[in-house]
């Protein structure tokens, strides 16, 4: 085994000299992810406050058949402007987000005491618009709501009589578990970065050393194949593992500075959830180590390594966001699918919730398996020599 | 010592070396010369145990590289056609690397390296990180990096490639003191004067097979040419690789 420690230390020695390795591994995830997304979130929450306070302005036309509602919508901060002379040309290039029309009939049918028809002309499918159609329309039902209970209360019957079902909300939420609705995508996070922690070490010590003409040196020592890869991919590992801890660290001190707003959440990260989170995800470095080293083995040079990693990628991405796009209920039998059940137990964690210690267990071991299989067989691969001399 | 017998290895249709025999005794420096591409590299790896054979016996001091490839592994010392040393590490750090490989202890591996440091002339440049080295010091490195163990057969694969003037008089020097030291020296080249200037015993290998073998004597002997040159190219028929 010394043959194993000591390509282990050297591969370590070397790589912390790389300022290409420590660059992608420590420095890359754990600075760049979490600045990303607290920068996106500010940006986020600054665009929806400026849509929110800025005023409505709204183009109408037949202003002159409702005067009293034009009053409202004014008394209410909207900007009432001029009738355009193309509406739909004008909501189609984007002008306006939409014109509200009123429509000839509706003094006759207001006097009616019937609905009185009015057109808001918009195309939802312009995300940017939504904020303001949604105003405008709350804005009506608000009118709607006011003029039906005075019609109510003119008939001498109590506008209670028109709401049968009052509806109360009793929240059961903490302002821990809310915190998951802010932070869905740290697993999706922590599964890619023990992905891109591990790619530049696995491309490296395998594709890199072939690349550099080193690998058949290196054989020649009388140390068996197995353990060389292995220190190898002990290496890569660690440099995963020391990737995660580093992101999560910075997830600690970043998160709470994020902009939630009035939503209460309590998004600190005590330490024993951070513990409890690498101790999570740490079988994925040891799963991504062995895959990329897996499969960089077969590449050349670097260059054609990287190529592979681009699609790899995937891998990680594909459950994360099954698990954003439709979350379901954490099940037992979900704990033996290696990287979603990593989704579910950190969204348990970060929620606060306790989690059976048999999913732990389910979780680490299935992962773990598939990754010592996938070591097995890189610890083996370069028995076959075609893969030794297969340079350019 | 090393004996090889009959010695096969096909590459799909390519038949890389086709039944080479030769002896490589302890103390003299054995040449296998041939063009480019002739097998001989083919034949050094799997000396070192990295090809398999498909054919033919190999005993290295009594050893066959099929069945005990890591005791050979432990007694021979590889230069091998590709350097290949790690620029991020300095050259000490890529020599002490291959003596930890073998299981040397901190101590000796310091000892070795200090005397190969004297008898490689590598003291301006033994701290320095390799990025950069010419070709001259990467030899020696490698050399270095081959020799940490002591082994006592030593095969180099073109040694000489790349070498100016000066290196490639020290490189003699160094080859000569091994053959002094009781070692068995085994050198591929493509390069006549290396052999004339070096080899006890030459090997002619074309065409994956052994054209002639003998001192160089028995070679202009039997070809009845005055020149080494000359010899080389009636024995192996062609003037191919010459120019190479």
């Amino acid at each position: 085994m010394s043959g194993l420690t000591t390509v282990f230390r050297k591969e370590v020695r070397e790589n912390i000299r790389d300022r290409r390795a420590l660059f992608n591994s420590l420095l890359l995830g754990p600075l760049l992810f979490p600045l990303l997304f607290v920068g996106m979130m500010w940006f986020l929450e600054s665009a929806e406050k400026e849509r929110a306070e800025k005023t409505l302005e709204l183009p109408v036309i037949g202003a002159e058949y409702a005067p009293s509602l034009i009053r409202y919508l004014e008394q209410q901060g909207t900007v009432i402007q001029a009738a355009p002379a193309d509406p739909d040309g004008m909501v189609r290039s984007q002008e306006v987000p939409m014109v509200l029309r009123i429509l000839p009939e509706y003094p006759e049918k207001w006097a009616e005491g019937l609905p009185a028809p009015v057109e808001v002309i918009s195309d939802p499918s312009r995300q940017e618009s939504n904020a303001p159609i949604r105003k405008l329309k709350g804005l009506l039902y608000g009118y709607g709501q006011q003029i039906g209970s005075l019609r109510l209360r003119l008939r001498g019957i109590s506008p209670q009589l028109a709401s049968p079902v009052m509806v109360k909300d009793v929240d059961l939420s903490t302002p821990k578990s809310r915190a998951i609705l802010a932070v869905i995508f740290l697993p999706y996070v922590l599964m890619i970065t023990a992905f891109t922690g591990a790619t530049h070490l696995a491309m490296d010590t395998t594709a890199g050393e072939k690349e550099r003409k080193s690998l058949e040196p290196l054989l020649i020592n009388p140390v068996p194949r197995w353990q060389i890869m292995t220190g190898k991919m002990l290496t890569t590992m660690v440099f995963a593992m020391a990737s995660l801890a580093l992101t999560l660290v910075s997830f600690r001190i970043v998160l709470p500075y994020l902009p939630v707003g009035a939503f209460g959440m309590d998004l600190t990260l005590g330490l024993e959830t951070l513990l409890k989170i690498l101790l999570v995800i740490s079988p994925v470095a040891i799963l991504a180590a062995a895959l990329l080293t897996l499969l960089a083995s077969f590449a050349k040079s670097y260059r054609e390594a990287q190529s592979y990693m681009g699609l790899v990628i995937l891998i990680p991405m594909i459950p994360s966001l099954i698990f954003m796009a439709n979350p379901i209920k954490a099940e037992a039998w979900m704990m033996n699918i290696p990287l979603f059940s990593q989704n579910l137990l950190i969204g348990e964690l970060i929620r606060d919730e306790a989690v059976a210690l048999s999913w732990y267990g389910m979780s680490i071991a299935s992962t773990l398996v598939i990754g010592l299989v996938l070591a097995a067989m890189a610890a083996t691969l370069y028995n076959r020599p075609k893969l030794i001399f297969s340079t350019s | 010592m090393i004996e090889v017998k009959n010695l096969r290895k096909y590459f799909g249709d390519v038949k890389a070396v086709n039944g080479v025999s030769f002896e490589a005794r302890d103390g003299e420096i054995t040449g296998l010369l041939g063009p480019n591409g002739a097998g001989k590299t083919t034949t050094l790896r799997m000396l070192y145990s990295l090809l398999p054979p498909d054919a033919g016996e190999i005993r290295i001091d009594g050893l066959d590289p099929t069945r005990d490839a890591m005791e050979i592994k432990r007694t021979l010392g590889v230069v091998p056609d590709s350097r290949g040393l790690y620029s991020r590490l300095t050259a000490r750090e890529n020599i002490s690397y291959y003596g930890e490989l073998h299981g040397m202890d901190r101590k000796s591996i310091t000892e070795r390296i200090e005397s190969m440091t004297q008898t490689l002339d590598m003291a301006d440049f033994i701290d320095r990180r390799t990025e950069g080295f010419s070709q001259g010091q990467r030899v020696k490195v490698a050399i270095a990096r081959a020799m940490v163990h002591r082994p006592q057969t030593v095969l180099m694969d073109e040694p000489s490639n790349g070498l100016d003037v000066m290196s490639t008089r020290a490189l003699r020097h160094y080859i000569r003191q091994l053959k002094a030291e009781g070692h068995s020296v085994v050198l591929s080249t493509h390069i006549m004067q290396e052999v004339a200037a070096l080899c006890d015993r030459i090997v002619i290998i074309a065409k994956g097979e052994v054209a002639a073998d003998g001192t160089a004597e028995e070679l202009l002997q039997r070809s009845g040419c005055d020149s080494l040159e000359d010899a080389f190219v009636k024995l192996i028929g062609s003037e191919e690789g010459l120019l190479a």
